[in-house]
């Protein structure tokens, strides 16, 4: 599950194939010393956390063709002994009948759990969590080094409207939203953690405190989660028929980027309603956002969204995993598997989104004067206009100064 | 200021609404997992 998350995040994310092969035996081991099962290799290689091709084991499910017939001398009634049939469970390929009805009913064993645990539990919530502290870490070191950004012409006292109110309501809606939606999520996946914090052998009774306020708070936490996403959703697509048009990419971007969008220097280059920055932010918060919205709906309807067999069979007909060294990605998935690499590449993928959004709340906040009045009253001044967003207020005053005759035609 | 309260207010009546409406259509997800016989929760 590891390489499998890994290689579509690194071809997803058209990255560098960085990431060794260490965690995987060969595709073709020799295993004619034991006559097809397990080698030595294997078991060093299992102890070792590593991938072993089991595939001696998940394909020997018993053949009822070879079975001798029963009218023969040691004839079996069937081609599949115990065993067969046990392997046939553990892989998900036994022609399994129940009466419960549900997706997931007929299987009946699936061994994935553990390792989604582990990588849930490990990789993602260490990385991920350094990734915030980081992102805040800089943008504290930012502050420090660069100060807040202020405007640095006289201020005029006259304001321009820079956004109106439904804008302001789409990106409140999709802000607020995200916020909670960010912090349930990280009570889901560190609360645990958290409380073990409180596990002393001298002072049971706090754990336990600590324990049952807990599960409250991850009660209600899961309600917010499942519920405040519908609002990020239609927030996303709210704010993408309003803004996509402005931001679409062009030259002042390049501009704009050339010179660091003037970050660290007095000289503002000129950009229009958007620059190239918030153009970024823009689409990193449509696609991620979008991603996070598909995966997260796969999580809400438990089997109903399967996208992940799908996506791997599309990624493998493009031979993407070779480019990077790895064998095709496996699109045999149980749905229990599917639902488990939709939360991985839920929380991966929300972690990113939740880096680049805090660098924007900064942005947008104590980091640079008058940007908050932008989506606060929507009336920003008009030397900042100027400065950030030079071609946009240029637009803005000369549509606002233009004598009354050029801005509406009389009736007559 | 006003647009954003409104926002907040909205996002507390989308995830209300929405919570309502899957109660409604009669959507649950523990059912997706396991039937009613197994579980304890809900007799």
């Amino acid at each position: 599950m590891v390489r499998r998350l890994l290689a579509l995040f690194l071809v997803l994310s058209l990255g560098t194939g960085a990431f060794a092969q260490e965690g995987f035996t060969p595709s073709d081991p020799d295993r004619s010393a034991t006559g097809g099962a397990q080698t030595l290799e294997d078991i060093m290689a299992r102890q070792e956390q590593m991938r072993v091709d089991d595939s001696f084991r998940s394909d020997l499910t018993g053949d009822p063709d070879a079975a001798a017939p029963t009218t023969d001398q040691l004839g079996t009634r069937g081609g599949a002994s115990d065993p067969d049939l046990w392997r046939g469970l553990r892989y998900d390929t036994a022609d399994v009948t129940t009466q419960a009805r549900g997706p997931a009913a007929t299987t009946l064993i699936q061994d994935g759990g553990m390792r989604w645990v582990a990588f849930r539990e490990g990789p993602v919530a260490v990385y991920g969590g350094y990734l915030l502290l980081a992102t805040i870490a800089l943008l504290a070191l930012f502050y420090v080094i660069r100060g807040r950004i202020r405007i640095d012409g006289a201020k005029t006292g006259r304001t321009i409207t820079r956004f109106q109110a439904v804008e302001r309501f789409g990106h409140w809606l999709l802000a607020g939203s995200f916020i909670l939606l960010g912090i349930t999520g990280l009570i889901s996946l560190f609360g645990r953690k958290a409380i073990a914090a409180f596990q002393s052998a001298d002072n049971p009774e706090n754990y336990e405190r600590a324990r049952e306020v807990y599960a409250t708070l991850a009660l209600g936490s899961k309600w917010i989660h499942n519920n405040v996403s519908w609002a990020f959703m239609i927030a996303l697509v709210l704010i993408f028929v309003m803004w996509v048009w402005h931001n679409l990419p062009d030259r002042t971007d390049i501009k704009w980027l050339a010179q660091g969008g003037g970050i660290f220097t007095k000289h503002h280059p000129p950009a229009k309603k958007f620059n190239a920055g918030q153009k970024l932010i823009f689409w990193s918060v449509i696609v991620l956002g979008g991603s996070i919205s598909a995966s997260g709906l796969s999580l809400l309807f438990p089997f109903e969204l399967p996208m992940f067999a799908v996506t791997f069979d599309k990624i493998n007909a493009l031979g993407i995993p070779g480019w990077f060294g790895f064998s095709p990605l496996d699109t045999a998935l149980a749905p229990h598997e599917e639902m488990q690499y939709a939360q991985l590449w839920h929380a991966i993928v929300s972690f990113v989104l939740m880096a680049i959004i805090i660098a924007h709340i900064y942005i947008g906040s104590v980091g640079m004067e008058g940007a908050y009045d932008a989506m606060g009253s929507g009336e920003v001044e008009e030397q900042w206009a100027r400065e950030h967003h030079s071609i946009w207020a240029e637009e803005v005053l000369a549509e606002k100064n233009a004598p009354p005759s050029a801005q509406a035609t009389p009736a007559e | 200021m006003k647009a954003m309260l409104l926002a907040f207010v909205a996002m507390g009546l989308v995830a209300v609404g929405a919570d309502l409406a899957l109660d409604q259509i009669g959507f649950s997800s523990s059912d997706r997992g396991s039937s009613g016989d197994v579980r304890l929760d809900d007799g």
